[in-house]
């Protein structure tokens, strides 16, 4: 990665409207993350946070609107990791590498505290430890934007520490991350954006009863 | 491509990995075909083409809803289609696996089928190229149909009824190169359409399955 250049955003989005099993759930979302800059999602369940970044990561095509970013730019981190078992910590970690052609998996290894796991089959790792590794998967991958999905789940708070300051690196270096999480990252001073405004009308108004039913 | 396929094998032959199952059971097959049909070696010979051939495509069924469901269930599918590698060469390379896993050791186990089966001797050969012929477009097959029902929960039934049908060709010439080299006709003919099929299946499906799969991950 180059040095810095905050003007230009590192990912822009305009009008965008997102689908989830073919029912439009958000309409109207714009917003631009600058080089350097970590955003935050929030919403509550069922909004919508998992699909928007689904479709930013191009799993999904988007059903109005643009989506602005340099080509080859994201990795996608989602509720699963995507690693096997019956692999060790450092043959998952080298396929990704070998994949993403970004270069060894020494730092990453080291900068989530898995060195001391590496030669470990991943199934014998537990929850945070296996969220670790699928955190260290976006250092292999050398991509600029890291869309994360709930990434400090399971994590303890020392796990939590580590992986913000993974995060600041990665900021400071020219990244930009944008994550959905109703926890806190660890990073202070994010700005976050609030979905809720954006939910698509037909639905909302039946979600919407629907909530203020269980709730209520 | 190639750190993706080391993984497949890889993954293979660890622990609960499948690796030589499907020519365990084609060895299961054929033997239950002998003992079910009797000692009479010129009606098992006969035969003998049909079975090891209809033996290889359910062995091949076997292992078919593995390809892409273990890395649906563990996200590692999302991963693959938003890393720089194309989805077509990620089919392929996946198709691939599979044939290397599962159709080769049968190819490589066939005259020891054919010789239990009492199959004629000239046509062992013919065995080997046709089922080395054949079961790559197997393979391919499969991964297409295992793409189609890649988010469905037990979608093995519905794989077997969608990719049965689409074997028949292969079954067919298979069948019948195996069978005139048994008689002592010239077998080239249904061989080269059965090469054919394979080239057909390997070229255009992996464009198929990307596609399939860029549907079940929306």
């Amino acid at each position: 990665m180059t040095a810095p250049d905050r003007t230009e955003p590192a990912l822009a989005v305009a009008g965008l409207a997102v689908a989830r099993g073919g029912i439009v759930i958000l309409r109207g979302v714009s917003f631009a993350v600058a080089r350097g800059e970590a955003v935050v999602l929030r919403g509550p369940n069922g909004i919508g946070k998992t699909s928007l970044l689904r479709t930013i990561a191009g799993l999904a095509p988007p059903a109005a609107g643009t989506i602005a970013a340099p080509a080859d730019g994201f990795a996608y981190a989602g509720h699963l990791d995507g690693m096997k078992g019956t692999l060790t910590v450092a043959e998952n970690l080298t396929l990704w590498a070998r994949v993403f052609r970004a270069g060894g998996i020494a730092p990453a290894l080291q900068a989530m505290n898995l060195d001391a796991l590496a030669r470990r089959p991943a199934a014998s790792l537990s929850a945070g430890q296996r969220r670790r590794l699928g955190l260290a998967r976006l250092l292999v991958t050398g991509r600029p934007v890291w869309l994360l999905d709930e990434p400090t789940v399971s994590l303890d708070e020392a796990s939590v520490a580590l992986f913000a300051a993974v995060l600041a690196r990665h900021l400071a270096q020219g990244g930009a991350a944008l994550a959905a999480s109703h926890a806190d990252l660890g990073l202070p001073g994010l700005r976050t954006i609030d979905l809720t405004p954006h939910r698509a009308t037909a639905a909302a108004a039946a979600a919407d009863g629907r909530d203020a039913g269980e709730f209520g | 491509m190639s750190a993706l396929l080391l993984r497949d094998l890889r993954l293979a032959v660890r622990a609960g990995g499948g690796f030589g199952l499907a020519a365990a059971f084609f060895l299961a097959l054929v033997t239950l075909v002998a003992f079910g049909t009797g000692p009479e070696g010129g009606l098992l010979g006969r035969i003998a083409p049909g079975i090891l051939w209809v033996g290889a495509l359910l062995s091949c069924l076997l292992s078919l809803d593995r390809i892409f469901a273990l890395d649906w269930e563990d996200g590692a599918l999302d991963l693959l289609a938003t890393s720089p590698l194309p989805l077509e060469g990620v089919a392929a390379v996946k198709a691939l696996a599979h044939w290397l896993t599962t159709g080769l050791p049968l190819v490589a186990a066939a005259p020891l089928f054919g010789l239990l089966l009492h199959l004629p001797g000239p046509a062992h050969a013919w065995l080997v190229l046709s089922l080395l012929a054949g079961t790559p477009a197997l393979s391919a097959i499969g991964a297409f149909g295992a793409a189609l029902t890649v988010g469905l929960r037990r979608g093995g039934l519905l794989l077997s009824l969608l990719v049965l049908p689409l074997y028949i060709p292969t079954l067919v010439f298979g069948t019948e190169t195996v069978r005139r080299a048994a008689e002592g006709a010239a077998p080239a003919t249904p061989f080269l359409l059965l090469a054919g099929i394979t080239l057909g299946a390997v070229a255009v499906l992996p464009f198929a399955t990307a596609a399939a799969l860029r549907a079940a991950l929306r």
